[in-house]
């Protein structure tokens, strides 16, 4: 029996010991060299706009719908791109719901950037990321919308192309990941806002 | 399958041999009450200063009875710390978000979860939990737990490599130099890395940042009191809502997450865990999450080898380990590169994969590869969302936990888990040659094969037991004839899966989930609460009196008829022991899942 408050009073004292190393000054050295070394991608990689408002961060998708701006993925999160709500709609392979959806996310990707029936929609373009936030499409996606986004804003499609290829990120180091266009990034750079 | 998704796999297994021999020469001195390390100038003194306001003797051993009382109170005080601190963290510190406190059985299950390295999660940690929460009473077990499954591997391996010995370590002394040898000082360059990548590390409100493009949504209507109008028909009154602003979740995050993977615990600081662009910025990030998956595991088979004096038998386990997981990385691969057939007739480019609940980053091998290493150890971060996988995609991560998540596994829990199946292999072959079983040195007797099945019980018990009940009580699917329709977010094949998943996530101390269940419940959060406690004690226990049983045996001499615990003859008996046992015992569960579900998908079912 002694020895069992032995270790009542050891594990009361070792919670409180190494909840002070751990919890306390482990976390504040982390915060300490982020913010000294990386202050800017410790605080969320926050865009600033033009007029010094901030606009979003680099990380975070955003909802878009209007023709002259590229269109993200579809988003599970909250009502859309919500970052303070992450989540995927976590419905699997056989669910009717999800087949409803991509569905209606294939006609409408069709019609918005007048593509024929027989032109295959690129995965990504009409399912959600896991996180609802996913900063990225893929460059197959991006490219099907470069015509209308060109048309509605008057630019040429080589122009817009160029803006794509300055903000697709990855694979990084030529070789880790995906390439994904940043959509965000991308549609700034179109507003001039960056 | 791309050739890039290659050139990333062997870059992979190229950085986890790497690490493995360096690190587990390190943990051989870690794991030494005398062993001197590269860090003793700075971390001796806080180790002396712990043991002396612990007043532990750090040259005295424990006995196995010891060793576990040890471990089993100290778990329960760390749990009810966490308790509390969630269930008064409305009045606490560090809330700038001013989070409500958390429900009872939401505290139970998130405490027992913690407590058990399977970080479990039936909440939205964004949107549910303080930074303190967060910082203490989540991040500390992220520590503890996984120094406490090294500690455990630890004195099972002294119990194999001594003999005539009563002790097998003291805990006191494990717990501690794990800790600020081994996690705290990886964790803290680590963590800087990642905030490098994009991570958060800040203590500041929630940002918000104005839309370029405003838009409506839909919204309940609620009254003055904040309760939502019904209509008529009792359905909630819509009503729209303009939406011109994000509001960005912010915390310290980086310095949980490194904690998070590196100790196989898995539990996310955001509701999407490491598909979160703040919780894995980049391939980069993803890649090194991985690696610190699989890195103390990996290196626990190699000091298994040096402790034992034979290298050989090490390799052996590493290799065994390293065929299952090759072959889950490459089913699960394959599956997800397929994609689903009803989307491809829809129109959907079949080249793209299954996406759904993927993120462009990552990709279809990285998700797929993310998505077994995890489960293959007892982690449960995840990268994309298990339950949108294909059905035998998201076969593979269900059988890994199944198999008892020995496949390199959580750290320490995973080379435990492994050495019991070790037991049972060598005793198989003892019977098919008709010996006494001998294992390095030791014969194995009939106390130490019990106490190795009773470990191997616990997991079917628990897995299958819990999961019959959920699907046959109306708490855990109130539609009793069949439909599992409510609590479970997918119906038909796939909504049993989520259930069969959450027990097996549970009581494997994994903490993944086909995320869909709608968890937090009270049933729900009791029972798989319980499961984790089962998965994690009921398992712990028999292994210490394990180590005790095998510490005390005599060595005998090995003879011509000993089985050899090194090379591909015991490697590849090793392998069928575990898919043995583990197929045997979920094949039934696993046919009413997926597997029925990939044929049913195949002719166009929808549910």
């Amino acid at each position: 029996m002694r020895n069992i408050f032995i270790e009542i009073k050891n594990s009361v004292i070792a919670t409180i010991v190494f909840a002070i190393i751990l919890c306390g000054i482990y976390p504040l050295i982390v915060y300490g060299a982020g913010q000294l070394f990386f202050p800017n991608k410790a605080n969320g990689s926050l865009i600033e706009g033009k007029d010094r408002r901030l606009v979003g961060s680099e990380l975070l998708g955003q909802t878009f719908s209007r023709d002259k701006y590229f269109h993200p993925r579809p988003s599970a999160a909250g009502a859309g791109y919500d970052a303070a709500n992450s989540s995927g709609t976590n419905l699997g392979p056989t669910s009717k719901k999800l087949m409803d959806s991509v569905k209606a996310a294939v006609e409408q990707y069709r019609k918005e950037n007048n593509l024929t029936a027989d032109v295959l929609v690129p995965a990504d373009a009409v399912t959600s990321s896991g996180s609802g936030l996913d900063p990225h499409i893929s460059v197959k996606n991006a490219e099907l919308q470069v015509p209308r986004v060109a048309k509605t804003r008057g630019l040429s499609e080589d122009n817009v192309r160029d803006l794509v290829k300055q903000n697709t990120d990855g694979p990084q180091f030529g070789i880790l990941g995906d390439p994904g266009v940043n959509v965000l990034k991308l549609n700034l750079a179109l507003d001039g806002e960056r | 399958m791309t050739a890039n998704g290659w050139i990333q796999f062997a870059l992979y297994v190229a950085a986890l041999l790497l690490v493995t021999k360096p690190l587990g020469l390190y943990l051989l001195r870690v794991l030494d009450a005398r062993g001197k390390t590269f860090l003793d100038p700075i971390m001796r003194p806080i180790e002396r200063l712990t043991y002396k306001l612990l007043c532990v003797d750090p040259e005295e051993e424990q006995d196995w009875k010891r060793y576990t009382a040890a471990m089993l109170i100290f778990s329960f005080v760390t749990m009810l710390f966490t308790y509390a601190i969630l269930r008064l963290q409305d009045v606490l510190w560090l809330n700038p978000q001013k989070m409500a406190a958390v429900s009872e059985h939401l505290s139970f299950n998130t405490a027992a979860s913690f407590t058990t390295n399977t970080n479990w999660q039936s909440y939205v940690g964004e949107s549910t939990m303080s930074y303190l929460s967060q910082m203490v009473g989540l991040a500390s077990h992220n520590f503890l737990s996984a120094a406490v499954g090294i500690s455990i591997a630890a004195a099972l391996v002294r119990g194999i490599a001594r003999h005539s010995s009563k002790t097998i370590g003291n805990f006191w002394v494990d717990l501690t130099r794990v800790t600020y040898y081994l996690l705290l000082p990886i964790c803290s360059i680590y963590a800087v890395v990642l905030v490098s990548q994009g991570m958060i590390q800040n203590f500041k409100p929630y940002d918000t940042v104005s839309l370029t493009e405003p838009f409506t949504t839909q919204v309940p209507k609620v009254d003055d009191k904040g309760n939502p109008v019904l209509d008529p028909a009792g359905k909630p009154v819509m009503e729209d809502k303009k939406i011109d602003t994000q509001t960005i979740a912010q915390g310290p995050m980086a310095s949980q997450i490194a904690i998070k993977m590196l100790g196989t615990n898995g539990g996310g600081y955001a509701n999407a865990n490491a598909a979160h662009p703040y919780e894995n910025p980049t391939p980069l990030s993803n890649f090194l999450q991985m690696l610190s998956i699989f890195a103390i595991p990996s290196a626990l088979t190699y000091y298994l080898g040096r402790m034992v004096k034979n290298q050989g038998h090490g390799w052996a386990v590493w290799s065994a380990m390293f065929v299952v997981f090759l072959t889950g990385v490459l089913v699960s691969w394959h599956y997800e590169a397929a994609g689903n057939p009803m989307m491809h007739q829809l129109g959907v480019d079949p080249a793209s994969g299954n996406m759904e609940g993927k993120e462009v980053r990552f990709g279809i091998f990285n998700s797929a590869l993310f998505a077994t290493i995890t489960t293959d150890a007892s982690c449960g971060a995840v990268n994309s969302m298990h339950d949108s996988f294909t059905p035998l995609g998201g076969l593979v991560p269900l059988l890994n936990i199944e198999l008892g998540e020995v496949i390199f596994g959580g750290v320490g829990a995973g080379l435990y888990g492994m050495l019991v199946f070790v037991v049972l292999a060598v005793f198989i072959a003892g019977l098919m040659v008709g010996r006494t079983p001998e294992f390095l040195g030791k014969k194995i007797e009939p106390y130490d094969v019990k106490m190795a099945s009773f470990v191997i019980l616990v997991l079917g018990f628990s897995i299958l037991g819990f999961s019959a009940w959920a699907c046959m009580n109306k708490w855990g699917a109130p539609d009793a004839m069949g439909a599992l329709t409510d609590g479970t977010n997918n119906s038909g094949p796939h909504g049993f899966s989520e259930i069969l998943y959450a027990y097996s996530s549970c009581t494997g101390n994994n903490g993944s989930a086909f995320a869909g269940i709608g968890a937090n419940t009270p049933w729900y959060n009791a029972t798989l609460g319980l499961a984790t406690l089962f998965g994690r004690f009921a398992m712990i226990v028999p292994i210490l009196a394990l180590a005790g049983s095998l510490a005390r045996k005599k060595r005998v001499a090995s003879s011509a008829g000993t089985f050899p615990v090194s090379g591909p003859l015991f490697t590849t008996l090793l392998v069928g022991t575990v898919l043995l046992v583990g197929a045997l015992t979920f094949f039934p569960a696993l046919s009413l899942g997926p597997i029925i579900e990939h044929f049913m998908m195949h002719a166009g079912n929808q549910f």
